[in-house]
């Protein structure tokens, strides 16, 4: 086996596996190299076990909701280490399916960790070592850096794998939590909360801001905080944690905030509070690679400073989004196969909660888009004034469009209620293909279905909503 | 029959501007009289009214577009139960560029100029936004280069081709590793660009000199005391900025070179002494007029000042109230500054820059005073104007301010 590639992707998450997969597409001979399994956190311990988790929690509600739906049914009960098998399961079955990928596309496989090595006349070296050995050395002119990111640990907030948990811990557990505090309210905190409190703990969030899901629009915010407090969760915004006592097998903490002072004691702790790359121990003192703090700078087309090595994911900042990896590796890897990609534009990825009720968007809020000069027309619908949500009984919901008002670009789409998620791309396209109000009116939307609400709040901003 | 409503003509002067609101929807009945829309010139918001009765039937320019030429049809009007046209009912000569037909959802066929030219080239590829922006701004789409997939022609290739218009943040540069940090991109306002287009001429074309002088307000600030005194339920109050005005029409008068204006072929010297005052508002900055103000009294110029200086605030002054003026005045008095040096407004010939009076230490023979003293730099046109002639300017308007009963005889 030869030892010079002509690509090296290091990390084997959503990055990193279809940036390899791209290249081998594209005729390349490409190596990966990946310390502990493929597909990442995203797959193994993020996106897809959570996901699981939540269809549980989900159903979970639905068998406490049955009197609507015409059932009843009596003791109705959970296993949960069941339910965490499950979500086990389809991570394995899915990381299985990434090495098949792999394996298919030719692209081969270290087991190991890499790092730069210095160059090679014109190549890069990457040294790979397992168990702290060296197992190999191989050469390529360009690098793929897409090593991730992990969980911020803050000062007095560190996760000990019992009481004070992480993602990990929060998405494996033994017994269900009665009482958890869930530290910060970005995507993962919400999910966890959501999560629990659908399974019967009780919830408090505390979130330093002023408001929860603060990459939201400020009114999907109030919406979902409002629709998070009605399911009984308990919410504190502007909320200083004070120390974390341990006691055998519970934590007792003050939270200050605007409206006093509390004293609060839960059986776990989930501290969500931010990511930070994962820029150490890859080499890059002898490059020119540039961090900003844990983040590898690069530029529209994922390349850093030094000549031959991008950086692409979670690794190369924010938005943190498998989505925004896996299309920056496609990207990255056309532009060097000699193509022309387009830079990824940060406004056109969109973002989604997988809460009870789901929250996604894509572009500016109306605050921003005011902010940054635009004059606006923006577009409300409710769910409730929509058939199909009435019918599947989630009238919790609204669609919010921001359109310019001068050109009719759709400059922000937010919304909150079921499926949303599921939805969204629409918009995404709609940003994405430069749409305006003109193409989404003239668009037949299918009857019945809560996609509707879309085309009602793209009315909205205009001529006015029909159905309402 | 169905007639067209133009972009009037606010002012003389004005050549285009910016249909900033309209007060009346597509269908609503217009009597004569009533105010449909609001333009914004370079330096006002004005109002415009229906000339004719009938109804709003389509709106051709919307609200937001900039630079739409003077007589260009706004919109039609038409009779009760009459047929709506697409666009212009073609009463009125074809127009420039900008929004020449609607910008609403449904769009018509593009206008006959663009479409000869798609249909003789090859294919266009462009998004349904960037077209629309192309034919806002009266771009061609054949003159585009596309660089979006298969050259699609997108919004930042419309923008990249001119036409200042809002802007959103765009992808960081391809080329080279550079990280832009968080900028928040304001567009320039009309009046923020004639500001920039005109202090620009000013200071590349006109050449200015500078002269300076101290002079005493005690004397000054006594007499006002003594006036607002006499006010009954403060029924006016006279400020130092009022006197100054007062004070800079006098010297005028007293030295009339100063009351110019230069042009290529001769130098028009003004009978009138109407007399710019500068007013800071939150979109910039506009210069409304005391007309004759040698002639008035303290208390006419007091109440003028003050109603133009609210108005403009507003937005509300008319053309010709901050159009014309033979000199200006800045003052900055009220912000604590030593000294400063203004820049003339164009075609004056000259301005005068108002410090702060601030108690100084003053020599008056071999002694030692003190005394409020305020700089009053003048900034002059010096193709019309020179120095000595300034100086002999400022020495008069020193003896009027230190000797301040000629502002009330």
């Amino acid at each position: 086996m030869s030892d010079t590639f002509d690509l090296i992707v290091v990390g084997g998450g959503p990055g990193g596996y279809v940036a390899a997969l791209r290249a081998s597409q594209l005729g390349m001979s490409v190596a990966i190299v990946e310390s502990t399994h493929f597909g990442g956190v995203c797959l193994n311990w993020g996106c897809i076990p959570t996901k699981a988790l939540l269809r549980s929690s989900e159903i979970h509600h639905l068998l406490h909701d049955l009197g609507t739906f015409g059932f009843s049914a009596e003791n109705v009960s959970f296993d949960l280490p069941k339910i965490v098998a499950r979500s086990r399961g389809i991570a394995r079955r899915m990381g299985g399916g990434i090495a098949h990928l792999l394996k298919k596309a030719k692209v081969t496989t270290f087991d190991g960790r890499a790092k730069l090595a210095g160059r090679a006349g014109e190549a890069h070296k990457v040294s790979i070592t397992k168990d702290g050995a060296e197992v190999a050395v191989i050469k390529s002119p360009n690098v793929i850096l897409a090593t991730g990111a992990r969980g911020r640990q803050l000062p007095g907030l560190e996760t000990d794998g019992k009481l004070i948990w992480g993602a990990r811990e929060a998405m494996t557990p033994a017994e269900l939590p009665k009482r958890l505090l869930v530290i910060g309210s970005g995507a993962i905190g919400i999910e966890f909360a959501s999560f629990y409190r659908n399974m019967g703990s009780e919830v408090t969030i505390a979130e330093v801001a002023d408001r929860i899901l603060i990459a939201e629009d400020p009114e999907i915010s109030a919406a979902a905080r409002k629709a998070f407090e009605k399911q009984g969760m308990k919410i504190i915004t502007g909320a200083k944690v004070g120390p974390l006592q341990k006691g055998e097998n519970e934590v007792s903490t003050t939270i200050e905030s605007a409206s006093g002072t509390i004293d609060l004691t839960v059986d776990r702790v989930i501290c969500a509070v931010g990511i930070v790359g994962n820029v150490e121990d890859l080499g890059l003192e002898g490059t020119k690679v540039q961090v900003d703090r844990t983040h590898i700078i690069t530029d529209g087309f994922c390349r850093t400073a030094e000549p031959g090595i991008y950086a692409i994911g979670d690794v190369a900042g924010a938005p943190w989004l498998a989505h925004k990896a896996s299309h920056e590796g496609i990207l990255c890897v056309e532009k060097i196969a000699g193509r022309s990609p387009q830079p990824l534009h940060a406004l056109n990825i969109p973002g989604c909660t997988y809460s009870r009720p789901q929250i996604a968007s894509v572009g500016l809020s109306e605050e921003k888009a005011i902010a940054s000069g635009h004059k606006v027309r923006v577009g409300r619908f409710p769910f409730m004034a929509n058939g199909k949500a009435v019918a599947m009984g989630e009238t919790e919901g609204m669609v919010k469009t921001v359109f310019d008002a001068t050109t009719g670009e759709l400059l922000g789409a937010h919304m909150i209620g079921a499926e949303v998620t599921e939805m969204i791309q629409g918009y995404v396209i709609a940003r994405t293909g430069e749409l305006t109000e003109a193409e989404l009116i003239e668009t037949v939307f299918p009857h019945p279905t809560i996609s509707e609400t879309m085309h009602e709040a793209t009315l909205a901003a205009f001529d006015g909503p029909l159905h309402i | 029959m169905a007639t067209d409503i133009l972009m009037p003509a606010l002012s003389p002067t004005m050549t285009e501007g910016k249909l900033a609101r309209w007060l009346k929807n597509e269908g609503d009945k217009v009597s004569a009289g009533d105010v449909i829309a609001e333009i914004e010139t370079d330096k006002a918001t004005m109002e415009v009214e229906a000339v004719d009765e009938g109804i709003l039937g389509r709106i051709l320019v919307q609200e937001g577009i900039e630079g739409v030429a003077v007589n260009t049809p706004i919109a039609v009007l038409v009779e009760e139960g009459e047929d709506v046209p697409a666009a212009s009912s073609g009463q009125t000569p074809a127009i420039v560029a900008p929004a020449a037909e609607p910008v609403a959802a449904s769009t018509p066929p593009a206008s006959a100029k663009a479409a000869s030219r798609e249909e003789s080239s090859e294919r266009i590829f462009v998004s349904p936004l960037a077209k629309r922006m192309a034919k806002d701004r009266g771009i061609a789409l054949g003159s585009l280069n596309g660089t979006g997939p298969n050259g699609r022609i997108l919004k930042r290739d419309v923008e990249k081709s001119g036409n200042a218009a809002p802007v959103a943040p765009k992808a960081a540069p391809a080329t080279a590793v550079a990280i832009e940090g968080d900028v928040k991109r304001v567009p320039n306002s009309t009046m923020r660009k004639v500001i920039a287009r005109r202090l620009t001429e000013s200071k590349t074309q006109v050449p200015h000199f500078y002269v300076s002088v101290d002079i005493e307000l005690d004397a000054l600030l006594a007499l006002r005391s003594k006036l607002n005194a006499t006010a009954e339920d403060n029924s006016f109050k006279i400020s130092v900025n009022d006197m100054m005005i007062k004070a800079v029409g006098l010297a005028l008068k007293k030295q009339p070179g100063l009351n110019v204006q230069f042009t290529d072929a001769e130098t028009l010297h003004f009978e009138n002494v109407d007399i710019s005052m500068a007013v800071s508002i939150p979109e910039g900055l506009i210069t409304p007029i005391i007309r004759n103000a040698d002639l008035k009294s303290l208390r006419e110029i007091s109440r003028e000042a003050k109603d133009l200086a609210k108005r403009a605030r507003a937005g509300k002054l008319k053309p010709e109230e901050f159009q014309g003026g033979t000199f200006s005045i800045s003052n900055m008095g009220m912000f604590g500054v030593r000294d400063f040096a203004a820049i003339i407004n164009p075609p004056q010939a000259g301005i005068l820059a108002i410090a702060s009076g601030e108690k100084r230490a003053v020599v008056r023979g071999d002694q030692l005073a003190i005394a409020t003293v305020m700089t009053a730099t003048l900034s002059v046109d010096h193709r019309a104007v020179d120095g000595a002639l300034g100086a002999q300017w400022l020495n008069a308007l020193r003896d009027i301010v230190q000797n301040p009963y000629t502002l009330v005889v």
